[in-house]
Order: structure tokens, then sequence, then C-alpha cells
């Protein structure tokens, strides 16, 4: 267990920027989700964190040390991989404690510990079968427990359920959380799903292009995006972005949506601290509303929004009602049966959550 | 259309099914057997020649069956033939071999193995350019290294002796089995060096203890290759070494173009089957591997 700290790392290969001043720092236990699309460097920083690639910039701290050059068995540190790189000729006791033999952790203790972790991941049955005879979910507690008996300060997750079918992947992910709040072990864990990022992470770093977007909770993530690319990333289905503007009156700030042939639709009552009220007065910005934020409303209450409802795709759970607003396709997320498809509504919206973003920028307002 | 196979029906089923499949079988092993009977017809005549006194064979055909069968010729080819003024038979030679042939085969198959384990592994820069020249080494006339191998292993003091040899099959040995080592090593994934790695194994203990238990199939390739180049080389052997030093090829040429008097085609029979004998049994024990090994890129873990 145990603190990490990201310094201002970066990872070039010869003219090729991977990754550009990455700083994160978590704290001990913290349950940190690097989360991005495929290709954005997420792979290469957690290996830059085990020692498996060289840091081209910055300092990687684990518990207050500088890890920088540290070979990977000297970091303290376990690690599961995608493909879960178990060794294909050794059983799955052998798999488990092949790092404790190389530390020369004596038999009776070794044995001990291999119980241990297979107990917790209930792989007891499993322990003399060759890696081959197992199923994906099986293979994935194994690489697990190889991790676990190393009792690490930090385990390092590389996109470990994106090998799994979807069904087993949710079981998975449960596990994962169960073992983290059992072993309370400070954990990174790389994905491009952000479902994985919210229901796992105590902080979430969303990375695009090498760079971190936002770090933060995984609420503060979703209820205060820092960017559009952030809020469009993450949450399904994603953040309506509306072009729009901001109106003044008297300290309380009013978003504007034109509408081609009708009345301009005005949400009133908008956060907006009087800083950036006096800086986007009368000014173009980004409306950021989140399918569920918007509800089945009636016609006199102020901001109410009629539509024309185009598509309406039932979940079973709730609705989909996809219609235009400002220009653009929008969606709101509504209960079973309210509206039609091709058939007018009229729609309230939870204007408490409505965030706001500089159209230039795409940076939120705050 | 239809009248047409309306037609046709009947007739097929006019022929038992049984009947069919041997007519179909008879097609298939006919071709088959001609083929292996004109393959083996060399063997044949070896064999039998061998077992005939001379006499027999001067006075009678080459492929008969022999009517007395003798195995004088195998005594005399093992042990008493002359090679050159030397009349000591095949078997000195044949320990030349097997001490050039065993270590060269271990050493370029180990060396080979780490080269393709460096190559796929622990890539460096300009790995890709050693592995290019590598694979150029294959395509390397033999001829054209015989003079400066020559002035090599003299300025190494090894010219016209076994370790020489042994130098000489490992260096261009290592193109071949580096080669198959690194093909087969590209196939398994690179987290596996690196689950490794963090779980503290070193350069030779991953390879020791995680990649080598996984090739089997593709050593046995490797050793199987080497041995049969290394065993029938005779152009290495005849360049390299002479008189006493000289392989199991050499002198089986030597026995069989030095004879004064009339020629001994049994002797000279027996002594190929011996020098063949080797490369036979290497087939037979690990031929099931060697094509297994082969087809291996499909190893999974
Ligand atoms: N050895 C390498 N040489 C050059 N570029 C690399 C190398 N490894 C990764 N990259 C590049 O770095 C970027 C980030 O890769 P990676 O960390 O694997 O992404 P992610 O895990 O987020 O999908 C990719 O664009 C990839 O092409
Ligand atoms: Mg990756």
């Amino acid at each position: 267990m145990s603190t990490l700290e990201i310094d201002r790392v970066r990872k070039t290969y010869g003219n090729l920027e991977v990754l550009k001043e990455v700083s994160i720092s978590i704290g001990t236990g913290d349950f940190l989700v690097l989360l991005g699309p495929s290709g954005c460097g997420k792979s290469t920083l957690l290996n830059m964190i085990a020692g498996l690639e060289n840091i081209s910039g910055g300092e990687v701290r684990i518990a207050g040390k500088i890890v920088n050059e540290l070979s990977p068995k000297d970091r303290d540190i376990a690690m599961v991989f995608q493909s879960y790189a178990l060794y294909p000729t050794m059983t799955v006791r052998q798999n488990i404690e092949f790092g404790m033999k190389i530390r020369g952790v004596p038999p009776a203790q070794r044995d001990k510990a291999v119980r241990a972790a297979a107990d917790l991941l209930q792989i007891i049955h499993l322990l003399d079968r060759k890696p081959s005879q197992l199923s994906g979910g099986q293979r994935q507690r194994v690489a697990m427990g190889r991790a676990i008996v190393r009792e690490p300060k930090l385990f390092l997750f590389d996109e470990p359920l994106s090998n799994l079918d979807a069904k087993l992947r949710v079981d998975m992910r449960t596990e994962i959380k169960r073992l983290h709040a059992r072993l309370g072990t400070t954990i990174v864990y790389v994905t491009h799903d952000q479902i994985e990022a919210m229901t796992l992470a105590t902080r979430v770093a969303v990375m695009k292009g090498g760079v971190v977007q936002q770090l933060d909770d995984p609420q503060t993530v979703y209820d205060r995006p820092a960017n559009v690319y952030v809020a469009k990333f993450v949450g399904s289905p994603s953040m309506n972005i509306i072009p729009g503007k901001i109106e003044v009156e008297g300290g309380s700030a009013t978003a504007v949506i034109d509408m081609a042939n009708r009345q301009a639709v005005r949400i009133p009552g908008i956060h907006l601290s009087s800083q950036a009220a006096s800086k986007y007065a009368g000014r173009k910005v980004l409306i950021g509303i989140r399918p569920e934020m918007f509800s089945v409303g009636n016609g006199q209450a102020q901001g109410a929004i009629s539509i024309e409802v185009d598509v309406v795709e039932p979940t079973g759970a709730d609705t989909l009602a996809v219609f235009q607003l400002g220009g653009v396709e929008v969606t709101a997320r509504l209960p079973p049966k309210q509206v039609n498809a091709r058939a007018s509504a009229t729609l309230a919206v939870d204007r408490s959550k409505v965030v706001l973003f500089d159209p230039d920028s795409e940076e939120l307002i705050n | 259309m239809a009248n047409a196979l309306a037609q046709h029906k009947p007739i097929d089923e006019a022929l038992p099914r049984k009947t069919r499949i041997r007519f179909g079988r008879l097609l298939i092993y006919g071709p088959l057997c001609a083929m292996a009977a004109l393959y083996l017809m060399p063997l044949w005549v070896m064999v039998v020649t061998s077992l005939k006194p001379l006499d027999e064979i001067y006075s009678g055909s080459f492929i008969g069956l022999p009517q007395t069968i003798t195995l004088d010729a195998w005594r005399a080819a093992w042990s008493e033939a002359c090679i050159g003024t030397e009349c000591t038979g095949l078997k000195p030679y044949f320990a030349n071999s097997l001490l050039m042939v065993i270590p060269a085969v271990v050493l370029s198959t180990g060396i080979g193995a780490i080269n393709g384990y460096i190559l796929t592994k622990w890539r460096f820069p300009g790995a890709n350019l050693v592995f290019g020249l590598l694979l150029f080494g294959c395509f390397l006339p033999y001829q054209a290294i015989l003079i400066p191998m020559a002035r090599t292993l003299g300025l190494l003091g090894l010219a016209g002796s076994i370790p020489g040899l042994v130098f000489v099959h490992v260096a261009y040995g290592i193109c071949f089995t580096t080669l198959f080592f690194r093909n087969f090593f590209v196939s398994l994934p690179d987290e596996l060096t690196k689950a490794a790695m963090v779980d503290g194994a070193g350069f030779f203990r991953i390879f020791w203890s995680v990649i080598l238990p996984t090739s089997i199939p593709i050593i046995v390739v490797s050793c199987i290759w080497q041995f049969t180049q290394i065993w029938n080389d005779f152009l290495f052997g005849v360049s390299f070494t002479s008189g006493g030093n000289s392989p199991m090829t050499v002198a089986l040429n030597n026995i069989v173009n030095v004879t004064t008097g009339r020629k001994q085609y049994n002797v000279d029979m027996a002594a190929a089957m011996i020098a063949a004998i080797p490369t036979l049994l290497v087939y037979i024990v690990a031929g099931r591997y060697f094509v297994r090994g082969l087809t291996a890129g499909a190893v999974k873990g």
C-alpha cells in the first residue's frame, strides 16, 4: 500500500511524443483508472510505472521514493496483463509461485501464499492444471493470483477484462472491486471502457493523445467534465453538446438556444461564477446537457422545451428520445412510454446540472 | 438439366458404395506404391548388394536376392577397409563424425535459440538489420566461404582439426537456427517476458524457465536440420580436414575411390549404409516432432 506520484512524465519514441508531461498523484488505497481511447498512451504510462519502459522525462515516485532507475522487480509492484501472460508450460501453482521462487521464499511459505490466494480467488481446484486447460475467466483469476501473492505496494492492471465476454466482464469487475475493498492496496487500472472506470475508480484520469484531460473522482468527471472531449467520452449515451449563448440579467444567467423556425429555448437559472458571468455575458457557449437531465414537463413551466421527437429507442428501463435542438441531434433519457416518435413533446431540464463550455477552447466554464 | 440428373442417379447407385470406395483407393494407393517402390529401389540395391559375397555380385544381377547372406562386407566396411594407406575401416571416422556433429548441433542450436530470443524479446536498435544479415547467410553458397574460412581457421590455429570443423558448422548453421527460433519466438506474446520481469526474472532466467520450455518443437526441428546438414556434409569435411581427422563422408568417398583391383561393391554399399544410418535413425525417432515443429506457429499458450 502506498502513494503514487507521476510528475511531469514524458515518453518519446524517437521523434514521436507519446506522453506529454503527464502528472498524476494518488493516495494510499486509491483505485486510479487511466481511461482513454486506444493508442492514447495508457499502456505506455502503466509500463513506465512498472519499469518495463524507460522514462524519457519527469519522475515516478512510489511511496515517496523515486523509482525511475529501478528495475521492475525492485519497485514492489505486481501486474496483470491483457493477455494474462500466464507461463504456458507451467501449472497454475507454478505460475503463481514463480515470482516467490525467484525471490527465494521457502517452500512452506510459498505453499501457504498460493493456498491463500487460490482460496480468495476460488481456484484451489485448478492448481494442477495448465493454462491451456482453463477458460478465459479462470486464466484471469490465475493472473490475479500471481499478482496477489506478491503482496505489492501497487497493483497494475492493463485492460484485464477486455478479453472476456460481456457477462463475465461484469462479474469480474465486481470481483476486482471486492478484491480492492478486501486488500486495500493502491491500484492503477488501464481501460478504454468508461463504465469500468466509473464503477471501479476512486480517481479517474481521462487521457487523450498522451495528455491527461482531467483527473478527478468519477462523479466529478461525470458531472463537471473538464472539457467537451471528456464530456463526450464519459457516459452513455454521451452528453449532448448544444451551441447556444448566455444572457446575464441582474446576476442570473440564462442559456439561450436558437431554434430554426420557432421561438428560442431559454433555460434560466444557470450556475455561473460572477467572473464567468461577466466574461461570457452575451457570448456564444456550448451547453452540455446529459440525457437524463431531461424530463417530461408541462407546457406552462419556465424553461420548458417544445420539441418534435424523431426516434424513440426503448431500452427497457427507460426510453431514449432523439430530437433536434439548436441545430444538433440531442438524446434524452425518459421514463418508458412518455413520448412517441414523430410527435411533439414538452421537456424540462434539470438546470442545476447544466454545464457550459467555451466554444473556442472547449474547456469547462466555471 | 433435371433430366440429366435423373439419368445419372441410377447409374451412380448401380455401383455398390464399397466397390466405389475400393476403386478410389486403388487409384490413390496404386501410384503411391509405384512412387515408393521407385524411391526405395536404390536402398534395396544397397541392402542386397551389401549382404552378397563379391563373387555373387560379379556373376549375378544387382537387384536379385542374395543366394548366400554374409555380413563380411559390413565387417570390412566398419573395421577393415583401407582408406588411403590405413586399413582401419570406417570406425575411427564414424567417431570423428560423432565428435564433430554432437558439439556442432548443440552449439548451433543453443546459439540460435539465444539469438532468436534476443531478436524478438530484447530488441535493440538495428535488430532488424542484424537479422537481415543473418538471413543473408542462409543463402551464401558453401563454396563462397571456403577460402576465407580456411584462412580464418589457420589464424585461429584450428586448421585441419575436428574443433575447426565444429567451428565452421556452427558458424554456418547459426543463420538457419536463428531463423527457426526467431520465427518461433515472434509468436510468443511479449507480455510473457514482461510478466516474468515483473516476477523478478532476469535475462537468462526468463530464457531458461519461460521461453525454452515452450520451444521443444522448434528445438527438435533445429537439431534434426543441423544434424542432417552436418552429418551429410562433404565439402567442408574434405576442405578443412585431412587424414585421420576426416569425417565419415570423406572416408566413405576414399573407400569407394581408392580401391585397387576389383571394385568391392558390397563393401562400398555397406559403408554407404553405415554412413546413412544415423540420419535415418534421427528421422525415425524424431520425425514426428519435426513435422509438428514445422507447423508450430500455431502453438497456443
Ligand atoms: N515501441 C514503440 N515504438 C513506437 N511507438 C510506440 C511504441 N509503443 C507504443 N507506441 C505508440 O505509442 C502510442 C501509445 O501506445 P499505448 O500506450 O499502447 O496505447 P494504449 O495502451 O492507450 O492503447 C501509440 O500511438 C503507439 O503507436
Ligand atoms: Mg494498451
